[in-house]
């Protein structure tokens, strides 16, 4: 589904992924763990087509296409959804008609019918469900004075009601409690099937507990250094970066 | 420029969809302004007595004026000699109908989007077409003369009703009020003239429609409502222009009277040329419009949407004379490229338990500069006053600018005073969020600007809010930098 091949990347000159190979495979979930600054949010922006990069080697294919000439919209609408460490606030613009309108953008762009307003919200209220979320939080702004663990919360539900091909989460877990990260998680494995794919970044062996990867990685200083299967992460847990 | 940016320069380029003129045969004064042009301007219009003089009075107050300079606005001096003050497209004869409208001007107000035919127009909203200086065409008025509503051009309402039009012109804007007031009443063409008698709710909207086709032609218009004791009316603004590379001057005045119990609700969409890329040509909109509560529990709300003009100045007020009187303000005012606005309102409390409330969104993008200047002024015997402000600025790029200029004069204790204000910035984060979930940039970019107007467009009438927000779109696109 998606492969990546010997990926150099700058920002501001600075070199940050040095030659990265990843496979992601139909289904599979992947977990990649690193220290600060080794290149991880780098990475889940790269592949989601934020331009401040300069990608200087390399190749990112998805489902064969090239990723890379791709406008990040595009790369949404083919299916890539990335859940952010930091969602932005969008004043004044409904979560549901924001939710509603990027939707319809991406089932236009499959060749689908777009979705009425009743249709819709039977769809929203039914992922809502899944998500344990207040139903106040659809009609608030985007984001907008949500506290850190609803915004993540939201996050999820927005990819639960698009059910993307290929998800990044981006340290979806960092500033949530122990209830609300198992929450967010159940929303998380709701959207596993054999047609969806993840890369789920991480600190945490914690996280892993409740998505259990196939797939685990170490980044570091650019590179991945080391994979295998779920059991790495409790050796890193362990250990710490240095020693791995 | 780093190249975090450059993906928000990708905007298309958009010109300004209204910018063609057509050829009508047109009746014009020579250029320049004496007393001559006044008395000729006065004559072609028939006008009765105490229209010359209120014409000649406020000409040689203007004579003693020196154009104001306050406004945080730059541009060359006008040279008011240079302006032709009166066109009128040529009618082949008396209309008698609106199937006699000019072939050539009913196509413009099509391609305009306008349709002068009563019959075909299903919106149920009330036209008066103004072109240049002359009211072309108002539609529905049979209809609205049943519930004893006038709705006519204002040369109709001199002639057919110049007691109404003797016993209000000036009360609210004097002529002397200001430099382009004077000028406005010495040279006053045509405009709207509408009086909604006591008890009648206005059945439909009322909407004059105004156009300047003429090259080195100023618009001078005159709009005048009046609503009696316990009426309701809902008024509809627009205004489109040609591209041409000069400026040209766009100097009206809007007088509004409410009286007990009335309510008047005042929207505007502002469209006209703004200028090129580079800042040349575009419409120098100079306009006093101002509102009297002069009856108790009188209501004005002035609502707009500013996206043309070269240079907006422009403050719609209320003076809220009668008791508990509520004065309202809606503004979104946006200027892009080299466009210039300083606007903002007025907000005078005079009467006992008056209130008024301001919002205020101004977007600038490209090299534009938005200045919000806003007076609330509480007199000494508006006890129990309230007034509410919020004055937001967005930013678009690093090239423009935004001014928030509140003035507060209270001179009664009892008054509460409230303003908030805030800057912000459409910053690449809140863009590319919206790109990761499927929208292109242009719509994460009108929707990001819609959702920061939002508190003023939810006061538009309905298929105005929906023009209001596709014209925001459009005038930002080719903005993002």
């Amino acid at each position: 589904m998606l492969s990546i091949k010997n990926l150099y990347a700058k920002v501001d000159g600075k070199e940050i992924l040095k030659g990265l190979n990843l496979e992601v495979g139909p289904g599979e979930v992947h977990a990649i763990m690193g220290p600060n600054g080794s290149g991880k949010s780098t990475l889940a922006s790269i592949i989601a087509g934020r331009d401040n990069f300069e990608i200087t080697s390399g190749q990112v294919l998805f489902e064969g296409k090239d990723l890379l000439e791709m406008s990040p919209e595009v790369r949404a609408c083919e299916g890539i959804f990335l859940a952010f460490q930091y969602p932005v606030e969008i004043p004044g613009v409904a979560n549901i008609y924001f939710l509603k309108s990027a939707l319809n953008a991406v089932r236009k762009y499959q060749g689908l019918s777009e979705l009425d307003a009743i249709d819709f919200l039977t769809l929203a209220k039914e992922k809502m469900k899944l998500l344990d979320m207040d139903k106040k939080l659809i009609d608030r702004a985007v984001n907008q004075g949500f506290s850190g663990g609803e915004k993540k919360r939201n996050e999820i539900f927005q990819m639960a009601v698009l059910e993307p091909k290929l998800s990044i989460l981006d340290e979806i877990d960092s500033g949530l409690d122990i209830d609300a990260l198992r929450i967010v998680s159940q929303g998380v494995n709701s959207v596993r099937s054999a047609k969806r794919s993840m890369i789920v970044i991480t600190h945490y062996q914690r996280l892993l507990n409740y998505i259990v990867p196939d797939k685990v990685h170490v980044l570091s200083n650019g590179k991945i250094i080391r994979s295998g299967g779920k059991e790495l992460a409790f050796e890193l847990e362990q250990k710490g970066y240095a020693r791995v | 420029m780093t190249s975090k940016n450059t993906n928000l320069k990708q905007f298309t380029d958009q010109e300004y969809k209204y910018g063609f003129s057509i050829d009508i045969d047109a009746d014009a004064a020579p250029k320049g302004l004496n007393e001559e042009i006044i008395r000729f301007i006065s004559h072609k219009k028939k006008e009765p007595e105490f229209l010359l003089n209120f014409r000649l009075k406020a000409f040689k107050h203007w004579q003693t004026m020196i154009e104001p300079t306050w406004a945080f606005v730059k541009y060359p001096k006008i040279d008011f000699q240079d302006i032709i003050y009166y066109s009128a497209p040529k009618p082949k004869k008396q209309l008698k109908s609106l199937d006699e409208v000019d072939p050539e001007l009913r196509a413009m107000f099509d391609k305009l989007g306008i349709n002068l035919d009563e019959q075909k127009r299903i919106s149920g909203v009330a036209v008066d077409a103004v072109v240049d200086s002359v009211s072309v065409a108002t539609t529905y008025k049979k209809k609205l003369a049943e519930v004893g509503v006038i709705f006519c051009s204002f040369s109709e309402a001199v002639q057919n009703h110049p007691e109404l039009v003797q016993k209000y012109l000036g009360t609210v804007v004097p002529y002397g009020d200001n430099f382009y007031s004077a000028l406005n009443s010495a040279v006053f063409s045509d405009g709207s003239f509408c009086f909604i008698p006591k008890g009648v709710r206005c059945p439909m909207e009322l909407s004059t429609y105004f156009r300047i086709n003429a090259a080195e032609t100023g618009q001078f218009e005159r709009t005048l409502i009046v609503a009696e004791e316990s009426s309701y009316v809902s008024y509809l603004e627009g205004c489109t222009a040609p591209q041409r590379d000069k400026n040209q001057l766009h100097a009206a005045v809007v007088e509004i009277v409410a009286l007990d119990n009335a309510h008047v609700k005042y929207s505007t969409v502002q469209n006209w040329y703004p200028g090129d890329k580079q800042g040349r040509g575009g419409i120098y909109n100079f306009v006093t419009k101002r509102g009297n509560c002069r009856g108790k529990n009188s209501k004005i709300s002035w609502t707009q949407v500013e996206t043309g003009s070269a240079i907006t100045w422009k403050y719609p007020s209320v003076f809220l004379t009668g008791d508990n009187s509520v004065g309202e303000f809606y503004s979104v005012a946006l200027t892009n490229n080299y466009q210039q606005a300083d606007t903002g309102t007025k907000m005078i409390h005079i009467g006992k338990n008056t209130k008024s409330t301001i919002i205020s969104k101004g977007i600038s993008a490209g090299r534009g500069q938005n200045t919000y200047r806003g007076l609330v002024k509480v007199l000494k015997n508006a006890s129990d006053s309230r007034n509410y402000s919020q004055c937001d600025s967005l930013l678009i790029g690093d090239k423009c600018g935004a001014h928030t200029v509140p003035y507060l004069e209270v001179k009664n204790k009892s008054a509460q005073i409230e303003h908030e204000a805030s800057t912000s910035k459409i910053s690449e984060d809140q863009i590319f969020y919206c790109r990761q979930r499927g929208l292109s940039q242009e719509d994460a970019v009108s929707m990001i600007v819609n959702g920061f107007c939002k508190d003023v467009f939810q006061n538009l009438p309905m298929e105005f809010a929906v023009e209001a927000q596709k014209l925001l779109g459009v005038s930002l696109e080719g903005s993002v930098g």
